[in-house]
């Protein structure tokens, strides 16, 4: 019962303990590792173009996983994320092309468009929160019900066929660059930014921790855990949401068969390697965003140098491991 | 009845991280015999049980089981040897049906495939022998708790089990329930099957036991046929108390510095499920009062109830004056209460979090604004707490599951203090706490009763409830059996209303 900080234990900390030190930056130096593998070997890799590459690429999973984060923060999981990514850019394109009701100014249906899709998504994030804080599902099962269905919603929204579309006003949101930098990208910033600062500075973000780290003990003091559990569902809807809408806008037309498809598990694997625990307690925005680049930058290493997409895919799979088994080190000390 | 036992353990000894949790125990079970087994918690019933069944290995000591050597490493050997243990959350499939359940691993097969209609019949046959008839090809969930128990009870002796072991059966049963188990019981004791009963209820004991063994502090202190002993012996051996014998100070308590002042909280006819059935009580600005009662006597879920996690069923509550009814610890702390809970680990700390954020865990609402928390504040705060209570840590950003289990206290009655309660819960607030910080905390819990806070504490140490309390209530299978005051709170007067439910003194033991 009276593990205080022994000296042997004390000590041990003075000392650089090697494991230890990877558990807790492991990723960092991964991430650092791979930058100057590729400083040297891949060609061209120190220009702005490569570097863009690369974050119009990540963003979209960065996007997703900073819900993601939140909801794993609470010792839950959004397997939903993709479909609802689905329905957001199905929902869209429905507004903005007119398809559903005519709209005279572009502006005008362009930020309605938006302004639906988003709140669509919410919703449905919200619904997930309500199956698993008041229904008391099981959260995988909960947001397995809209993985499912959620596709099957797009496809039907949109008749199973393939939108098309030439929005420039919408667009902009995929493929804008003001001072060369993606709008995408400064979009994923900000959310980094406020997602960041309402886990370590707001009630909420403490709240949602101490959910995630004992129920139990969260709720004898006084926390509103079934509430913030709906919150964070919500949150991660929205994000998802946003997700959507900047794929679309990149891809110039909208599919619900492909949108979002296997996004899920990209955004679980950042937030893994970012350091989150996946059984809550613990949560890091910045560690997600580290996860995400480490995740990407590897499979961009790889196939710049010439090995085949299944070759990438076996070594993220085995980093991912790598990441989580040295985390698991870090914590049984 | 034969003299060779049945089961003999001795000199068991069982350590855990290096702690001690069973030293020279012993356990002599007869066939045929239905064998209490008591104890506090700690005591190391559990760990003993789990030895025999092979869950936990023991470090030394010898066990023999029909006059063999007995060596089991797992309780699936052990149920094949034939001993069947029946844990208080049974352990079945409730969404499969009563025959399947009585004949899971056991299944009978004609032509390879199952032989459905012999395994039903079997399973009637079974059941039928305690009196039981139920449609055994429904699914198990279908049928009451006390129904499931019995379906365990039948796949125990389908196994042919020789010792059947039932850990606090009656914990959820009512009492209808409760005389269809002792007749199984009794039905299982004329068939030669032999019984160890775990159970804090001591008519219970005295109604279907034959003999007892009593464990304290992980060895057996006392063993005695039950028309031998009487209930004050058994509580006494089982607490460590020698009845009359008066003590020293063994606590911190100091004796109050004021007298009390008017009514904080009063409890009339509280009742909610099986725990707590009427219980009665006030607690005035301070004092200390102290609940005593055994393991199971309704203590913790009458906290519960008042704490808002449990919904009372009848019975009023009165807070300052005030109906009091509230359906949410959120409610509970509106009003002015505090609850440091019996399970630090399971329902206090919140382990990857810092001191800082595990002491303002209640707070939150109060150190920011719109939704925004103030460090500067928070940090003020803790760092007062820390100074003020000792805490000792290496700063208000080290991880709690990091602190000593009396430092991890001192942080959740910090979480409490920073409330400022009116009245504060206290659930065994020194179980599991070193022989210093136990001090410090009940000098504090005086101080703070002396600063005018009302303190409710639930103790199951003896000393901690005589010397600590300035008023005392018993609680005896969830009713309020007698309210000791001053003087009269001594260990035998409190052992007494434990024992017999009500606090006249020894004369009455007979009865």
């Amino acid at each position: 019962m009276s593990e205080t900080l022994s000296p042997a234990s004390a000590k041990t900390a003075r000392f650089f303990d090697p494991l230890d030190f990877l558990a807790r930056y492991g990723t960092l130096v991964a991430l650092a590792l791979l930058i100057v593998f590729n400083l040297i070997f891949t060609r061209n890799f120190a220009t702005l173009q490569t570097l863009n590459v690369n974050l119009t690429q990540v963003c979209t999973i960065v996007i997703v996983a900073i819900g993601m984060t939140m909801v794993i923060g609470t010792g839950g999981i959004d397997l939903s994320v993709g479909s609802i990514m689905a329905i957001s850019g199905a929902l869209a394109p429905l507004i903005f092309l007119g398809t559903i009701f005519p709209v005279g100014n572009i502006g005008v249906s362009v930020t309605l468009a938006i302004a639906v899709a988003l709140l669509a998504a919410t919703l449905l994030g919200l619904f997930n929160g309500w199956l698993v804080a008041k229904m008391r599902i099981q959260p995988i099962i909960a947001t397995l019900v809209l993985f499912i269905a959620g596709r099957g919603i797009a496809q039907v929204l949109t008749n199973g066929n393939l939108q098309v579309f030439r929005v420039p006003e919408f667009q902009w949101i995929g493929l804008g660059r003001p001072f060369g930098i993606p709008v995408q990208v400064m979009i994923m910033v900000v959310m980094i930014v406020v997602a960041a600062w309402i886990l370590r500075r707001t009630v909420l973000g403490r709240q949602i921790l101490a959910t995630g780290g004992n129920e139990k003990a969260a709720g004898l003091a006084g926390i509103p855990v079934d509430r913030i559990k709906l919150t964070v569902y919500g949150i991660s809807g929205f994000c998802a949401g946003v997700a959507g809408l900047v794929v679309i806008a990149i891809n110039s037309a909208s599919d619900a068969n492909l949108v979002g498809l296997g996004m899920e598990l990209d955004a679980i694997a950042a937030v893994a390697v970012g350091g989150t625990l996946l059984v809550g307690g613990k949560a890091t925005i910045i560690g997600t965003l580290i996860g995400a680049l480490t995740i990407q930058l590897v499979r961009y290493t790889l196939l710049s140098n010439g090995l085949p997409e299944g070759a990438a895919l076996m070594v993220q799979a085995a980093i991912i491991a790598g990441a989580v088994w040295l985390q698991q080190q870090g914590r049984v000390r | 009845m034969a003299d060779t036992p049945l089961l003999s353990m001795s000199r068991v000894e069982k350590r855990f991280a290096g702690i001690p949790a069973l030293s020279g125990a012993s356990l002599e079970i007869l066939p045929g015999e239905v064998h209490a087994l008591i104890g506090q918690n700690g005591a190391g019933k559990s760990t003993m049980i789990k030895v025999l069944t092979g869950y936990h290995r023991r470090d030394g000591g010898t066990v023999t089981f029909a006059g063999e050597p007995f060596e089991v490493h797992s309780p699936h050997q052990a149920q094949a040897s034939g001993i069947s243990t029946i844990y208080q959350e049974i352990n079945l499939v409730p969404l499969r049906s009563v025959t399947e359940n009585i004949c899971l691993g056991r299944e009978q097969r004609r032509f390879g495939l199952l032989d459905w209609n012999a395994m039903h019949r079997e399973a009637e046959r079974l059941l039928s022998t305690f009196g039981i008839r139920i449609d055994v090809r429904r699914p198990l969930m279908d049928f009451n708790t006390a129904t499931q128990q019995m379906v365990a009870i039948a796949r125990a002796i389908g196994f042919s089990a020789r010792l059947v072991i039932m850990d606090e059966p009656t914990s959820s049963l009512d009492d209808k329930e409760v005389a269809v188990l002792f007749r199984v019981i009794r039905q299982l004791k004329a068939d030669g099957v032999s019984v160890i009963f775990v159970s804090h209820k001591l008519d219970e004991l005295y109604e279907v036991c034959d003999r007892v063994t009593i464990m304290r502090d992980g060895k057996t202190v006392r063993v005695a046929d039950m028309d031998k002993i009487d209930k004050l012996d058994l509580v006494s051996a089982m607490l460590g108390r020698d009845v009359g014998r008066s003590d020293g100070h063994a606590t911190a308590f100091a004796e109050r510095q004021r007298s009390a002042g008017e009514i904080v909280l009063q409890a009339q006819n509280l009742a909610a499920g099986h725990a707590v059935r009427d219980v009665s009580f006030a607690v005035k600005r301070g004092e200390i009062v102290g609940f005593a009662g055994l393991l199971g006597a309704g203590r913790t879920e009458t906290a519960r109830v008042l704490f808002g996690i449990d919904r009372a069923q009848a019975g009023s509550i009165r807070m300052e004056g005030q109906a009091y009814d509230p359906k949410s610890p959120k409610d509970a702390i509106g009003a002015g209460l505090g609850f440091v809970t019996e399970d630090r680990k399971l329902e206090g700390i919140v382990p990857e979090l810092s001191v800082a954020e595990n002491l303002t865990l209640a707070l939150f609402p109060r150190i920011s604004r719109r939704g925004i928390i103030s460090e500067r504040q928070q940090r003020e705060l803790v760092e007062s707490f820390i100074k003020q209570l000792g805490i000792k840590c290496s700063g208000p950003g080290q991880k709690i599951r990091e602190l000593s289990g009396g430092n991890q206290q001192k942080v959740l009655l910090a979480r409490w203090l920073a409330t400022h309660p009116r009245l504060l819960i206290l659930d065994e607030p020194t179980r599991g706490i070193d022989v210093g910080a136990k001090g410090e905390i009940q000098r504090l819990i005086r101080s703070l009763a002396d600063q005018g806070l009302a303190v409710l504490m639930i103790s199951s140490e003896l000393e901690e409830i005589v010397e600590g309390a300035d008023r005392v209530f018993v609680l005896r299978e969830g009713r309020t059996v007698a309210e000791l005051d001053g003087e009269a709170i001594t260990e035998a007067g409190v052992l007494d209303a434990m024992a017999h439910g009500h606090s006249h003194q020894i004369e009455q033991v007979a009865s």
